[in-house]
């Protein structure tokens, strides 16, 4: 008969103290400074200013309705640059001498657009190409100002592919070749699975940082949150819609920045227990 | 012999950028032969043996299956690879497919068989090799012993008429290498014809129908094991028997 586990009750114990520490520690540390930044003289103004809360309520439904924008924005962009990045990964992946010219002018397309300022193209596009008023093409500047952003964004996540694609040992390349496979079949089989595996961290990180930066498309008048919270701080002179705006992109990237961490430690994992 | 090799090689010759790798080889391997390749490290061993399936391409020479060479469009794009196999040293399984997967892909793929019958044949093999209880696992979860097994069963998934295996216990730890080395003989008693790199001398000089042993990206000597391995007539052959028996390992 195995004995009953009796160091169960030590070791809660043993956890409490700590734990009960570090709670003390955080209470004492915070309270002094938020009894310090609350004593200062200009508190009562930045707090009427920033932290209004009346402000607050007042302005929160429509930073929510321009937030719901920005999180549609950011889902559409998502599903885009997946997509088309991961075209020009494979393409410029390809190695037969017939796919030179399009490997060609992917390396030429990620060179561009890793070379200018993402508020830059989302000015250019937003405001430029709905001016040509092209026809058949929507005329918005949310449309092009989300174009601009996909188009960008892809170039940084086709780098991050192809650094995948590339990390995928050669003997995978062999085997399949050995078996048959034509170069596209190796690609979509064998090569693309471990490479999305390889860099879901980085891609995960790359989710987190569009996620916020839609807020550049209110630049051109979208009415995203943060549009929505400058229209409201324009006519109260009042800036707690601004933080309004700020929490609720915080409810938003704080769990998918958890989420970036928890895949970027599973995957450090694997990879331990396949050295191992 | 001349009319009935199997694979015939003629005055093949590779560089690698300047580098002369293999240097103006004549061999054949006739039907239900077994062939070892033998030689130092950088000898050129596993260069000639991917020749033979076109994984590597060359500059001069010409390689026949049966009499056509391995570049006729004949074989189209991947009638070759039905027809000869290959195992590596470090097994290139994919490792984010199930063993069942790892096997059909080619067959289901690229020759177009219903999965249903890839399965069923990739079973039968399987079980032919010990491992009919492993047909769902992940290469990760099985030894190296096993997963070469399972590469080896890959390989013979089209039912080639040649497999090539280029050094295939090399990175397996001695206790497993008895395994392989078994299935590989079973293969032979089957009357498959095969072109075997090996550092194992106790192996060739078992299995071997010839022995040639390369340097430089040349044959300098081709014999039957009891011949080579106890009487070699090429100095340099000799050479390298002595530093194998040295390192003990034959
Ligand atoms: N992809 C490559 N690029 C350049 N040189 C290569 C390449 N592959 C092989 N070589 C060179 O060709 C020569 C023959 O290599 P090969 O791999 O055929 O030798 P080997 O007899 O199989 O050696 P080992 O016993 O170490 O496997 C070596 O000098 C090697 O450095
Ligand atoms: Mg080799």
């Amino acid at each position: 008969m195995p004995l009953p586990p009796r160091r169960r009750r030590a070791e809660w114990r043993a956890a409490l103290v700590p734990a009960l520490i570090s709670l003390a520690s955080i209470v004492v540390v915070f309270g002094a400074l938020a009894w310090f930044v609350t004593s200062a003289e200009q508190w009562p103004r930045i707090r009427h200013q920033f932290f209004n809360i009346e402000a607050m309520q007042a302005s929160f439904p429509r930073v929510l309705a321009g937030f719901w924008v920005s999180m549609r924005v950011w889902l559409t962009a998502l599903v885009c640059i997946a997509i088309w990045a991961l075209v020009l990964a494979v393409l410029r992946s390809l190695r037969a001498p017939v796919f030179a010219p399009f490997r060609l002018m992917v390396v030429i397309y990620i060179d561009f657009f890793r070379g200018v300022p993402v508020l830059l193209l989302v000015l250019l596009f937003g405001f430029g190409v709905p001016a040509l008023a092209l026809p058949g093409l929507p005329n918005s500047a949310l449309f092009w100002g989300s174009v601009a952003m996909v188009l960008s964004y892809s170039a940084y996540v086709a780098e991050i592919y192809r650094s995948g694609i590339d990390a995928v040992h050669e003997g995978q390349r062999a085997a399949a070749k050995a078996l048959g496979l034509s170069e596209w079949q190796t690609m979509i089989h064998a090569i693309l699975p471990q490479a999305l595996r390889n860099v879901a961290p980085a891609l995960m990180n790359i989710v987190v940082a569009l996620q916020k930066d839609v807020a550049l498309l209110s630049v051109l008048g979208v009415r995203d949150a943060v549009r929505e919270a400058q229209i409201y701080t324009a006519t109260t002179f009042n800036y707690s819609s601004l933080l309004v705006a700020a929490g609720l992109f915080l409810l938003a990237t704080i769990p998918m920045a958890r989420l970036a961490d928890y895949v970027t430690r599973r995957d450090r994992e694997r990879r331990l227990q396949r050295a191992g | 012999m001349a009319g009935q090799a199997r694979i015939r090689i003629e005055g093949l010759t590779k560089y690698y950028g300047d580098k002369l790798v293999i240097d103006g080889v004549d061999m054949s391997v006739a039907a239900h032969e077994v062939v070892c390749l033998i030689g130092a490290s950088g000898s050129g061993k596993s260069t000639l043996l991917r020749c033979i399936n076109r994984l590597v391409d060359w500059d001069h020479g010409t390689i026949t299956l049966d009499g056509v060479s391995v570049e006729d469009p004949a074989f189209g794009r991947t009638g070759l690879q039905k027809r000869i196999g290959i195992v590596f040293q470090s097994y290139n399984l994919f490792p984010h497919m199930t063993v069942l997967d790892n096997i059909t892909l080619a067959p289901r793929k690229v020759h177009r068989i219903p999965r249903a019958e890839a399965e069923e044949t990739a079973r039968g093999l399987l079980a032919s090799v010990g491992l009919g209880d492993f047909a769902r696992a992940y290469p990760e979860q099985l030894s190296g012993g096993q997963q070469q097994r399972v590469a080896i069963v890959r390989a013979l998934a089209t039912r080639p008429d040649v497999l090539l295996l280029d050094e295939v216990t090399a990175a397996l730890d001695p206790e497993l290498i008895g395994e392989v080395l078994g299935i590989i003989r079973g293969l032979k008693d089957d009357g498959l014809t095969m072109v075997i790199v090996t550092h194992e001398m106790g192996f060739a000089r078992d299995v071997a129908d010839r022995v040639c042993f390369l340097e430089g990206g040349r044959i300098l000597e081709e014999a039957h094991p009891a011949r080579l391995f106890t009487t070699p007539e090429n100095p340099r052959t000799a050479q390298f028997l002595e530093r194998i028996i040295a390192s003990g390992r034959l």
